[in-house]
């Protein structure tokens, strides 16, 4: 495996750890309003992943780096050509961490009304959008030769990408959900409970007609065939293996498929894509790839060091905390910090 | 290439920068002011220091989360607006971006989770190392986004490739001079900014005689704290421009108002000068004193604008070279100006700590200290206008312009749409900021052990 390879793989490994521990933190932050029907309800909701969501978002941060080092060719074109759109998406982390962190600093209940709409709406934008921007980087996008990106925001917003964005919003709705079944007691416990089973049936309706519309608008087809291998088949499965957990209320094997779901689906999308980074609607020949858009040898040898020295450490202090607060939120005073 | 959205994109870099720079050196010292006391008391076990802790401590996260959220803007821009930049120098700039994220992002987030969140999960002693990890990251954070900075500033270790730049040495990256003035400045900036924020806000219970021993002691450590850092702000700022007559030539020169070269250079009082004619308008100087700042001697050329301005253009060709020569003078008359305020505001607290005078009776001017919470405010963005608006035209300094790094697809209405976006988000909530650093300031501390409540000794335990 050459360096390119290794750190295309290393940014996947980045974005499946982000949507999977931020993608419980926004699931979370979109059924705030809806799971808490009094204050200390929706206390428990956000001490849940209070003292995570801010870690879990050093991913996504980690990954920008990550592609700016690697790979500044794809940085530049992607960041620059979805413009619009991350603009939205940072208004939407900006007022979930503020949010998060403001929310319950003062009693006036006009002040945390607004703070938990912020939260869920803060939530919601990123979860749709998420979706949509990883449907339209296997979809292509308009990429001239010179590796610029020629369109505009409405080209983002195809119908592919749209339902893309459905798939994202409801799933992490539901990774969400089922965290809350894991992390807090009744009654935010049961309602979860309930709330990941009605969610469920039109995750897996959509992620079905996405899988389907996959062979339809992107080249999957000619790439994977007929049958697509394991991993997308798997990311599918897994799905179908969640539902079945969380009718019988097996939350944490629930959890475990879910968190499977992701990182399966999300690695499709990364093997659709490999070894390019972004397709180009235009012209297959203008699409970027791991090789014309990277940094040179010197930087790829000495970030691989800097990761591979780095990443083994943050992976076990990260683990350690979700250990110190593996216990359920019930509601007493002294659990509330936000 | 649209000029409107080259003009917006500096606007919105400069407002989200400013913004973001409010909450970070804070940041920088206060955690290590937080991490100080709670070691105080888990070592003394003195419920005072507790106190202090959770007081202190409060106000950090407040001003904490807006860094943070603030932060991943920053990290997007240079791919959204300056998508041009990023293909230029993404090889060499992307690395340090990347190790601060890795490094130090991930324990200061982690941690600081562990922090808020583990009062009653963790013994005393891993309690207060967690605060020290967040300070410790923090800190670490600020040097790789400065050895990114200093890259722009005076560029090393690099090879032109195309029409791009190469990392050739990552040594030479990292053993930067420039960064060597540049980190120490700015950590000890933002040591300052917390040293007078907890004098301001103490200063502010003292004169109103409450909770006077908690904030007595907080006086005091922060009286120590602060005039040490203060110290070595100048100290390593003059230094700094020292360097900047080497690197920068005509970023000093602005600074300074000085047209003509002068050998031995003089120091600028009051200067006006009206940049369109490049004529001086008001014009008073000290002989010999810019020579003596320069080069430790009485005499030394310093080169002036008109002159770099022929020089820059026989060596990159025609263009214009000069930075805004108002906004470079004043923003460092500013920093400057509140720099040495701060320090004989600071000293003169340590004369008064030191004669065991910090009550409200006895200690004069007490009531100065609330307003120079200000200060540090004004030095730090000041000193930041002045890095980067004095290296104008340049992003990348003799390599490549500002104008030449903007993003190519974006109209302007798209720059003025995020614009006025992000302006009115961050107003709104710098509002909401401002209103709950206030309100918990004003609260003050809880209360001492045997007076609290059944509900909150089960809290602190």
């Amino acid at each position: 495996m050459d360096l390119n390879t290794l750190w295309f793989v290393l940014i996947a490994v980045l974005f499946i750890g982000y949507f999977v521990l931020d993608g419980f933190d926004l699931g979370v932050g979109i059924l705030l309003p809806f799971l808490g029907k009094n204050d200390t309800e929706r206390r428990m909701i956000i001490n849940a992943i209070g003292p995570h969501w801010d870690g879990n978002e050093v991913w996504l941060i980690t990954a920008g780096g990550a592609m700016f080092a690697a790979f500044p060719l794809w940085y530049a074109t992607l960041f620059s050509g979805f413009y619009l759109a991350l603009f939205l998406l940072l208004l939407g982390l900006i007022i979930r961490g503020v949010g998060l962190e403001f929310r319950s600093k003062d009693e006036n209940p006009l002040w945390r009304r607004f703070w938990d709409w912020a939260i869920c709406v803060g939530s919601f934008i990123p979860a749709f959008l998420w979706g949509v921007a990883l449907a339209n980087f296997v979809r292509g996008v308009p990429i001239n030769a010179m590796k610029y990106f020629v369109g505009g925001f409405a080209d983002l917003l195809n119908l592919y990408a749209l339902l893309g964005g459905l798939v994202s919003l409801f799933g992490f709705t539901l990774h969400g959900a089922v965290f809350l079944t894991l992390k807090t007691g009744d009654p935010i416990l049961t309602r979860a409970r309930k709330m990941a089973q009605k969610v469920w049936w039109p995750t897996t309706a959509l992620t079905v007609a996405f899988a389907v519309a996959t062979y339809v608008f992107t080249d999957i087809y000619q790439r994977l065939g007929v049958n697509p291998g394991p991993v997308p088949i798997g990311a599918i499965l897994s799905l179908l293996v969640a539902g079945w957990f969380i009718y019988q209320k097996q939350d944490g094997w629930g959890f475990a498929m879910t968190t499977l779901t992701i990182i399966l689906a999300v690695s499709t999308i990364f093997i659709t894509l490999y070894p390019r980074v972004l397709v180009s609607s235009l012209d297959p020949n203008f699409s970027l790839t791991i090789y014309n858009s990277a940094s040179g040898i010197t930087t790829l040898r000495i970030m691989t060091m800097v990761a591979l020295l780095l990443v083994p450490f943050v992976l076990v202090y990260q683990g350690w905390s979700y250990w110190v607060f593996r216990r359920r939120i019930t509601g007493r005073q002294e659990e509330l910090h936000y | 290439m649209d000029n409107q959205a080259l003009l917006l994109s500096q606007w919105q870099f400069a407002v989200t920068s400013v913004y973001h720079f409010f909450f970070v050196p804070l940041t920088l010292g206060l955690s290590v002011l937080v991490a100080l006391m709670e070691t105080i008391y888990v070592r003394t076990g003195n419920d005072l220091y507790l106190r202090m802790t959770k007081f202190w401590g409060k106000l950090f996260v407040i001003n904490f989360a807006m860094g943070v959220v603030t932060g991943i803007v920053q990290e997007f821009q240079f791919g959204m607006n300056w998508s041009e930049y990023a293909r230029y120098v993404g090889d060499v700039f992307g690395a340090p971006l990347a190790i601060e994220a890795l490094l130090a992002f991930f324990i200061e987030s982690t941690f600081l989770g562990v922090w808020i969140f583990g009062w009653d999960r963790l013994s005393k002693g891993m309690h207060a190392l967690a605060m020290w990890l967040v300070a410790l990251a923090s800190n670490l954070s600020a040097f790789w986004i400065l050895v990114a900075n200093s890259f722009m500033q005076a560029p090393v270790g690099y090879a032109e490739q195309g029409n791009r730049l190469i990392l050739q040495d990552f040594v030479a990256l990292l053993t930067n001079r420039y960064v060597w003035g540049q980190f120490p400045h700015t950590v000890f900036s933002g040591f300052t900014t917390a040293a007078f924020f907890v004098l301001g806000i103490s200063a502010y219970h003292l004169l109103r005689k409450r909770h006077e021993e908690v904030f007595r002691r907080s006086f005091q450590i922060a009286t120590v704290f602060g005039i040490f850092s203060i110290f070595m702000v100048i100290l390593i700022g003059h230094t700094q421009a020292q360097r900047m007559v080497e690197f920068q030539p005509m970023k000093i020169a602005a600074a300074e108002a000085l047209l003509q070269t002068e050998n031995p250079a003089s120091f600028s009082l009051l200067s006006l000068v009206d940049q369109a004619s490049m004529r001086e308008i008001i014009s008073i100087r000290i002989p010999r004193v810019l020579s003596l700042l320069a080069y430790n001697r009485l005499e030394g050329e310093v080169k002036g604008v008109l002159d770099l301005q022929q020089e820059y253009q026989a060596r990159f060709g025609p263009g214009y070279y000069v930075p805004d020569i108002t906004v470079t003078y004043w923003s460092f008359r500013l920093m400057v100006g509140s720099g040495f305020l701060m320090f004989f505001l600071a000293a003169y607290a340590l004369w008064r700590v030191m004669r065991r005078e910090v009550t409200q009776s006895r200690f004069k001017f007490l009531n100065i200290y609330p307003l120079a919470l200000f200060l540090p405010y004004v030095a730090n963005i000041s000193g930041w206008l002045l890095t980067e608006m004095g290296r104008q035209p340049w992003v990348v300094y003799g390599k490549l312009r500002t104008a030449d790094a903007v993003s190519p697809n974006l109209s302007g209405g798209m720059v003025l749409t995020t614009l006025i976006g992000f302006t009115l988000i961050y107003g709104l909530l710098m509002l909401a900021d401002i209103y709950l650093l206030a309100k918990y300031a004003k609260a003050g501390p809880e209360p001492k052990a045997a007076d609290r409540t059944l509900e909150e000794q089960v809290y602190w335990e």
